[in-house]
C-alpha cells in the first residue's frame, strides 16, 4: 500500500510538471504580451523583454483614443450583422432539411455540408469581382455576405443535428389545430432551438471576429477595415513603436476572452461541434 | 420550400458559383479591371512549371506532416492529463485553450516579437542561458522560417485538438477503466489497450482535419512572413494571393485558386472516403 501511495504520488506530480511545462508555453506569451505593453518605448528597447519593469497604462489610454477603437466598432457592425442573418438562414434552411419530406432533402443537406470543404481563398477572386460589381466594395455590407456564406455549412450542421433531437409531437398536435409551416417554425421549433442557436452564435462569432482573408481583399480605405486588418493598419503607422503594437494586439484579444470567462463551455462545444463534422 | 432561399441564396452566390467561376478566369489574361484576353490554357501550362506555385504546393504539404507530429500527440497527451480527475485541472484547461480565441493575425504578430532577432523573446531567453550561439533570424533566414511559422501555427491550433480528444475521453465509459483497474492494469496499459483504441476514429477525423487546414493556411503565414523571404515560406494561398491582388494577374491567380480547390478536394475525398471505410472496419 505504502509502495502505491508513493507511485499515484510521484504520478500526479509528474501530471502537474507536464501541465505546468504547457502552461508556460500558452501562457507566457500572453504575459509577454502583457508585460512589454506596460513599458514606454525606450523602456522597451533597454529593459530585458522578460521583466516587469513599470505599469504604465499610457499605451493603453493612447491606443484607444488614437481611434483604434473604429476597428472595434466596424468589427461589432459586420459580426453582429452576419451571425443575425447566419442564425435566421441556417434555422430556417435546417427546418425545411429535417423536417419538410421533399425528395431533395438529403441532397440539399449533403450539398451544404460539402462546402465546408470549400477553401475559401479559391472563391477571392469572384466574391472580389461580384463585391465590385454590386458596389459593395470597400464597404462593410461587402462583408457580411460571404461572412454568412462561409459560415453556413458549419452552422447548418450543427442545427439539423440539433433539430434531429427535437421529438415531432408537438409540431404534429399543432399541425392538427391548423397551423402552418411559418407558425411551426417561429412558435414552436425556433424556440425550442435557443440552445443550438447560442452555440452557431458564439462559434461563429470567435469565427468572424478573427476572420482576414475577405476583409484584406475586400475593403482598402483605413475607416472600412476590421479589427484583425486593423492591426496591420495600426503596426504600420506605428510599427517602430512595439510596446504600443502589443497594447493594441491584446486589446483586439479582449472582447473575445470577455465572452470565453462567460459562457467557456458553450465556446468549447461549438468549436469542438463545428471541428468534428465527418 | 421558401424558407431554403437565404441560406441557398448566400450560398450559391459566395460560396459555389465562383469555383467554375475561377476555372473560367483561369483561361485569361486578365487585371482584374480591364478586358478579359483568351489565352486557352497558358495559365495552366505556365502553372505545370511554375517553380514557386510547386514550392508553395510542397510548403503545404510539409506544413500538413509537421502539423500532424506536431499537433495530434501533443494535444492527445494533453487531453489524456486533463481528463485525469486531478484538482486544478479547469484552470489549466481554462489557459490551455485561450490561444485558439486570438485570430490567426494577432497570433502572428505576437509570434513576430518573440522572434524578432534583436529584441525578440526567443533569442533573449537564449542569450541568457549562455546559447548565443542558437540565436537565429528565425523570420529571415530562408532555412529556418518555414519551421518558424509551423511551431506558431502548432500553438495556435493544439488547443483545438485537444478539446477534440477531450471530448472523445469523456465518452469512453469509466466502466472499461474500473474493470482494467480491478484486473491489475496499470495507468499505463489502460492508455495502451483503451484510450487509445477507441479514441482511434476521432484521431483520424482529427488528421483529416489538420489535412485539409493546413492545405488552406493563409493568415498567419502572410502576417508572419508574407510568404518570404525569397518565397522561403510560400505557400498556396500566399502565392495565390500575391500574384492576384498583388501584381494584378487574375487570370493567374485563378488558376493557382483553382488547383489549390481541387487539391483540397481530392485530398479531401479521398481521407473521408478512409475514414469512412476505417470506421467500419
Amino acid at each position: 500500500m505504502a509502495t502505491s501511495n508513493w507511485k499515484s504520488k510521484l504520478s500526479a506530480g509528474l501530471i502537474y510538471l507536464l501541465l505546468l511545462i504547457w502552461l508556460i508555453i500558452t501562457g507566457y506569451p500572453l504575459i509577454f504580451m502583457l508585460q512589454n505593453s506596460l513599458k514606454g518605448n525606450i523602456e522597451f528597447y533597454t529593459t530585458p523583454v522578460w521583466s516587469f519593469t513599470s505599469f504604465r497604462v499610457d499605451n493603453y489610454q493612447e491606443v484607444i483614443t488614437s481611434g483604434f477603437y473604429w476597428y472595434f466598432i466596424n468589427s461589432i457592425i459586420v459580426c453582429t450583422a452576419a451571425v443575425f442573418i447566419i442564425i435566421i438562414a441556417a434555422s430556417l434552411a435546417s427546418y425545411i432539411i429535417v423536417r419538410v419530406d421533399w425528395q431533395l432533402k438529403h441532397f440539399v443537406y449533403l450539398l451544404f455540408v460539402a462546402g465546408m470543404m470549400i477553401p475559401i481563398h479559391s472563391t477571392l477572386i469572384p466574391v472580389y469581382k461580384l463585391t465590385l460589381s454590386l458596389g459593395l466594395y470597400d464597404t462593410l455590407a461587402g462583408l457580411v455576405g460571404p461572412y454568412v456564406a462561409f459560415s453556413l455549412p458549419v452552422s447548418i450542421f450543427i442545427l439539423t443535428g440539433f433539430m434531429r433531437e427535437i421529438p415531432r409531437e408537438m409540431e404534429e398536435v399543432a399541425f392538427i389545430d391548423g397551423a402552418n409551416y411559418y407558425q411551426l417554425f417561429t412558435r414552436i421549433i425556433f424556440p425550442l432551438l435557443k440552445p443550438a442557436i447560442a452555440t452557431i452564435a458564439i462559434y461563429n462569432l470567435t469565427l468572424l471576429w478573427n476572420e482576414f482573408a475577405y476583409a484584406l481583399v475586400l475593403t482598402s480605405s483605413p475607416e472600412k477595415r476590421i479589427l484583425t486588418l486593423g492591426l496591420f493598419e495600426f503596426q504600420s503607422a506605428y510599427g517602430v513603436d512595439i510596446p504600443k503594437t502589443l497594447t493594441a494586439l491584446l486589446l483586439s484579444v479582449i472582447p473575445l476572452l470577455i465572452m470565453y470567462i462567460f459562457f467557456q463551455e458553450r465556446v468549447i462545444k461549438g468549436m469542438t461541434a463545428g471541428a468534428v463534422k465527418g | 420550400m421558401l424558407f431554403l432561399l437565404p441560406a441557398a441564396f448566400f450560398f450559391l452566390l459566395y460560396l459555389v458559383v465562383p469555383i467554375p467561376v475561377s476555372g473560367y478566369y483561369s483561361l485569361f489574361k486578365w487585371d482584374g479591371i480591364g478586358t478579359l484576353n483568351f489565352i486557352q490554357l497558358d495559365n495552366w501550362k505556365r502553372l505545370l512549371s511554375d517553380d514557386v506555385f510547386w514550392l508553395a504546393v510542397s510548403n503545404n504539404f510539409k506544413l500538413v506532416i509537421i502539423s500532424i507530429i506536431g499537433q495530434i500527440p501533443i494535444a492527445l497527451i494533453l487531453a489524456v492529463l486533463l481528463t485525469r480527475k486531478l484538482s486544478g485541472v479547469n484552470f489549466f484547461k481554462t489557459v490551455f485553450f485561450i490561444p485558439m480565441l486570438i485570430s490567426s493575425v494577432a497570433v502572428a504578430f505576437l509570434w513576430r516579437y518573440m522572434y524578432d532577432p534583436t529584441f525578440g523573446l526567443i533569442n533573449a531567453v537564449l542569450e541568457g542561458i549562455g546559447l548565443e550561439s542558437w540565436a537565429l533570424s528565425w523570420l529571415g533566414d530562408t532555412g529556418v522560417v518555414f519551421y518558424s511559422i509551423a511551431i506558431a501555427v502548432c500553438w495556435r491550433f493544439i488547443p483545438l485538438y485537444m478539446i477534440i480528444f477531450m471530448a472523445a475521453i469523456s465518452g469512453i465509459s469509466e466502466q472499461l477503466y474500473e474493470a482494467a483497474r480491478i484486473d491489475g492494469a496499470s495507468p499505463f496499459q489502460s492508455f495502451w489497450k483503451i484510450t487509445l483504441p477507441l479514441l482511434l476514429p476521432t484521431m483520424i477525423n482529427a488528421v483529416v482535419l489538420v489535412i485539409v487546414g493546413s492545405l488552406k493556411y493563409f493568415g498567419m503565414v502572410y502576417a508572419l512572413s508574407g510568404g518570404g523571404p525569397n518565397h522561403a515560406s510560400e505557400v498556396m494561398a500566399t502565392y495565390m494571393y500575391t500574384k492576384s491582388f498583388t501584381e494584378l494577374r487574375m487570370g493567374y491567380g485563378s488558376t493557382i485558386s483553382l488547383s489549390l480547390f481541387l487539391i483540397a478536394f481530392v485530398v479531401s475525398v479521398f481521407f473521408l472516403a478512409l475514414t469512412k471505410r476505417s470506421i467500419r472496419d
